[in-house]
């Protein structure tokens, strides 16, 4: 367990290494970074003062480097527009979508897990269709169509919902319905396909056999092994929520990291932008890294060993 | 005695009772399998609509008459509403169904080439990892954890904004982001037929690694192929939608259905259908080729459904 | 006579699949006493599996049981709803089945399988429970008993697995255990030792014991009673000694053609082989079901259904239009060639 634990980080940092390359290598996609960020009347003479201030005349593996030792220190350089160190910005921020993420993420799984179940039990019964009908319109939906539709009904026709903000917590109703039905089919299919299977597998017959009542077999011996992938799977979409909460946050006016990704996107903060796409990706890297722990330790094959 | 010829006894064996004709068992797949049959149907009118756009749409997508401007469509009441515009205008007069016939254009272009893009690069690297095993595998599960870990919605508005929006730099984009299903999927697909015999038979004859692949591996994996390749361009056409909503995609005044929804945003209070109209077309064309990919699938690997 | 533990007259198990309905038992009737072992011998899927588990009503959904009589213990066990069904299963009646290696559940210690078998039926506490399962898990001949609680599944060979199955089904002393090929998916040396275990079992506890195998081997060492099975029916039933020294069906003797015999069968002798595949079950079949491999097939086997009737002595019985001396001169010249 140890060995594989120690195998697993270590992936994990090679990972977040290469995902600080891609996000530093950000710079230079425009071309000549003095030149993206110089004002368009500016003169060579301005452009050459940028390069010197912002440290672009040195040599790109020095700047990397210099970049990466800060991050890895919590400095994630300073926003151009916004004039504070990015680090501070975002922590800010970051709770509400985090905040966010979890009801997402809650909302999904108590849709999505009781269905899947359900729908394996009794395999082409009304519940099932019901689910494969969620599933298939939940993957055919554009997340932002969803999300204005709701406004549309629920908080401008029927007045039930407030539409934008955070002041209480049924303004995050909608933004969560809407951020976690988009992962619903995933989780829901993988349910579904995995209780199948262990449904129909020996050791169920034998926990029958044993004479233990439909209920016991169901949550003692089929739910957990069909459960495991799930774990992993939702914390992978937990991450791909954060991502994917720009689209929400943007709608709804949530004043949280997936707006801020926007605005600075809008602004052309080149710093913001990096900081949050290497805080994102890295927070991903350790939800995978933590749920595959986890299974590690629900599954005594690889715990025990 | 052992020499005693068996007699049939007119009893048919199982084979062919459990057997019948190839052709005939797919006939019944296919046909028993409803959303197979509406997901082809409805893609291919939204195809034939987007190539014969300049011949059945009532106007011109650019055309902006201020003049009759937020006419809504013929199923609203009020003066304005005419069977000129059967789907009204949008805010700059422009003719709404004819922007709905144009968009299918850009939906299904985009689409399709980011797919493309995305099926090369992810199906390269998903058969080099079943094939050869070992250090490549290694090496492609990294790449692909890698991929996976950064935010595809928030990289691609980065990286658009950063270089600037335009059709084929939103096509590129997608395309170098999405692949990550194809590489997953045709790397199990391939490590399953190359322990097959007929595999090691054509390694012992002496073919050729490429060969081996293009002639033998190839053909085993293309159904999974083609249901991976119609999801991934549903999935492409979502992520569109999302960045042109998001402003970062495909730029006015082209009718992009994602940029429809969020021209029409601001004026959710007063006219909702402007964006009822192009979120619904965009749901129904990933809903089509969703089901086209499901039924693919069912129709071609029954024992892999879920 | 002694009470029998089980009775069982005319079951039939219809399965629907999408062709039409599969008859895979017809008309089987047995009964088993106190301490008997009764052995079904049969090739893969001619429906012996099938008949083990609706005797324990663990058929899949599909499956349609009827019986004109099944009891255990003289409780009818037709019409009993799942709850009171699960109350006799493990607790009256134990299975063992064919996979040690996927039997067991793997997110769960053996002790916690084991003492739940005895908790759901038996009113312990958890450490009465466990010591049950540490006797027996020492009676099936597992050292360290107490240590192996604690480990996984994954953790134990096959014939281990095995082991921690059959004690599995002695948590609460059953009548009756079935044992469904209990040793075909382990290693020949293994198979011989968990044989004599089951065995030993049977005359300790004093169980009745239904085994159900392909292997002429184990039922020849074990069994009181043989019923071989073809298609669905029983073809041939009686005691060890009569099926053995009288084989009265064709396929009984085609069978035991299959088998060397030590001192008998000459080197560089051809073993038998029974020629053609099992008939498809499909739909009513109004034939011998084993004329289609049949060496002595006429008219007379094509023209209804065969009975089972009695060969040399009435505990005999065999389902073949043919006198029984006729084939028993048969296998004797086959043997001899």
């Amino acid at each position: 367990m140890l060995a594989y634990a120690l195998k697993r980080l270590g992936i994990a940092l090679l990972v977040a290494l290469t995902v600080s390359i891609i996000t530093f290598s950000m710079v230079y996609l425009p071309g000549d970074p003095a030149m993206a960020l110089a004002p368009e009347s500016a003169s060579q003479e301005d452009i050459e003062h940028i390069r010197r201030v912002y440290g672009f005349d040195r040599p790109i593996l020095v700047q990397y480097f210099d970049w990466l030792v800060n991050a890895v220190q919590g400095d994630f350089g300073h926003s151009h527009y916004l004039n504070e160190p990015a680090a501070n910005v975002i922590f800010d921020r970051l709770p509400t979508t985090m905040l966010l993420g979890a009801c997402a993420i809650t909302f999904a799984l108590l849709l999505s897990i009781p269905l899947g179940v359900l729908a394996a039990i009794r395999p082409n019964s009304i519940i099932d269709r019901i689910a494969l009908t969620i599933a298939v319109v939940g993957q055919a939906m554009p997340t932002f169509w969803f999300a204005l539709t709701m406004m549309l009904w629920f908080g401008i026709t029927w007045r039930l919902l407030p539409i934008t903000g955070t002041a209480s917590w049924k303004n995050f109703i909608m933004p969560a319905v809407a951020l976690g039905y988009y992962v619903t089919p995933g989780v829901m299919r993988l349910t579904r396909a995995g209780m199948l299977d262990v449904l129909a597998s020996d050791y169920i017959r034998t926990a029958r056999a044993k004479g233990l009542r439909p209920m016991r077999v169901l949550f003692k011996h089929a739910l957990r092994n069909a459960i495991l992938p799930v774990v992993s799977l939702a914390a992978v979409q937990f991450g791909f929520m954060l991502g994917g909460s720009i689209v929400i946050e943007t709608i709804f006016a949530i004043n949280g990291l997936g707006f801020l990704a926007w605005e600075s996107i809008q602004r052309a903060d080149l710093p913001m932008m990096q900081a949050i796409v290497l805080v994102l990706s890295v927070f991903y890297i350790a939800l995978t890294l933590l749920a595959d722990l986890l299974n590690a330790f629900l599954d005594p094959r690889i715990r025990v060993s | 005695m052992a020499n005693v010829s068996i007699t049939r006894a007119g009893i048919p064996t199982a084979e062919e009772i459990l057997e019948p004709a190839p052709g005939a068992v797919l006939r019944r797949r296919i046909f028993g399998n409803t959303g197979l049959i509406i997901g082809a149907t409805v893609l291919l009118i939204i195809v034939l609509v987007a190539l014969f756009a300049d011949f059945i749409s009532p106007g011109d997508p650019y055309d902006q008459v201020l003049s009759r401007k937020l006419i809504p469509p013929i199923w609203h009441d009020g003066a304005k509403v005419t069977w000129d515009h059967p789907l009204g205008t949008d805010a700059l007069g422009r003719d709404y169904l004819t922007r709905l016939f144009y968009g299918a254009r850009i939906s299904l272009f985009i689409g399709f080439a980011a797919m493309i893009i995305s099926g090369i690069i992810g199906t390269t690297l998903g058969v080099m990892a079943g094939y050869f095993g070992g250090r490549v595998d290694m090496v492609v599960n990294f790449i692909l954890t890698t991929r996976l870990s950064l935010p595809v919605v928030l990289v691609a508005l980065a990286v658009v904004s950063l270089i600037g929006s335009s059709l084929t730099v939103v096509i590129w984009v997608l395309g170098l982001l999405i692949w990550d299903r194809f590489a997953v999927v045709m790397r199990s697909a391939t490590q399953q037929i190359r322990n097959l015999e007929f595999v090691s038979a054509a390694q012992a004859l002496g073919c050729s690694t490429p060969r081996i692949i293009l002639s033998e591996i190839m053909p085993n994996i293309a159904n999974h192929l083609i249901v991976v390749a119609t999801l991934e361009m549903a999935h492409a056409i979502l992520l569109e939608a999302a960045l042109s909503f998001l402003g970062l995609g495909v730029q006015p005044p082209e009718p992009s259905w994602g940029l429809m929804v969020a021209e029409a945003k601001g004026l959710i209070f007063f006219d909702a259908w402007l964006i009822g109209i192009p979120g619904a077309a965009i749901f129904i064309l990933v809903l089509a080729i969703n089901l086209l990919g499901d039924g693919i699938r069912d129709v071609t690997a029954p024992e892999n459904r879920n | 006579m002694v009470k029998p533990i089980l009775e069982v007259e005319n079951l039939c198990v219809d399965i629907d699949v999408p062709s039409g309905v599969l008859s895979a038992v017809q008309n089987v009737s047995f009964s088993v006493a106190k301490g008997e072992t009764l052995c079904i011998v049969g090739e893969s899927g001619c429906g012996k599996s099938i008949t083990a588990l609706s005797l324990m009503n663990l058929l899949p959904k599909t499956a349609n049981r009827s019986a004109d009589k099944l009891t255990l213990d003289e409780r009818d066990l037709r019409g009993l709803r799942e709850r009171e069904m699960s109350n006799i299963r493990g607790d009256q009646m134990a299975m063992i089945f064919q996979e040690p290696m996927t039997s067991l559940n793997p997110t769960y210690t053996i002790g916690n399988q084991l003492e739940e078998a005895m908790r759901r039926h038996r009113d312990v506490s958890a450490s009465e429970a466990r010591d049950r399962a540490v006797f027996l898990l020492e009676k099936v001949g597992i050292t360290g008993a107490r240590g192996r609680l604690g480990q996984y599944p994954h953790q134990l060979s096959g014939g281990l697995r095995q082991r921690v199955m059959i004690a599995m089904s002695l948590m609460c002393e059953p009548a009756l255990i079935l044992a469904d090929e209990p040793t075909t998916a382990l290693d020949v040396t293994i198979q011989a030792q968990i044989l004599h275990l089951l065995a030993d079992i049977r005359d300790e506890f004093e169980t009745s014991l239904i085994l159900i195998t392909h292997d002429l081997g184990i039922v020849a060492r074990v069994a009181d009673r043989v019923a071989v099975m073809y298609a669905g029916e029983f073809v041939e039933t009686g005691t060890a000694e009569q099926v053995f020294n009288a084989p009265s069906h064709p396929y009984t003797q085609g069978l035991l053609r299959c088998i060397p015999i030590p001192g008998k069968t000459k080197r560089g002798a051809h073993l038998g082989a029974i020629p053609g595949i099992v008939p498809n079950l499909v739909g009513k079949m109004d034939t011998c079901h084993f004329a289609s491999r049949c060496p002595y097939v006429d008219d007379k086997c094509l023209s209804g259904p065969v009975d089972l009737r009695a060969a040399f002595e009435a505990s005999h019985q065999y389902r073949c239009v043919l006198s029984p001396k006729v084939c028993a001169g048969n296998l004797k010249s086959g043997t001899a060639a």
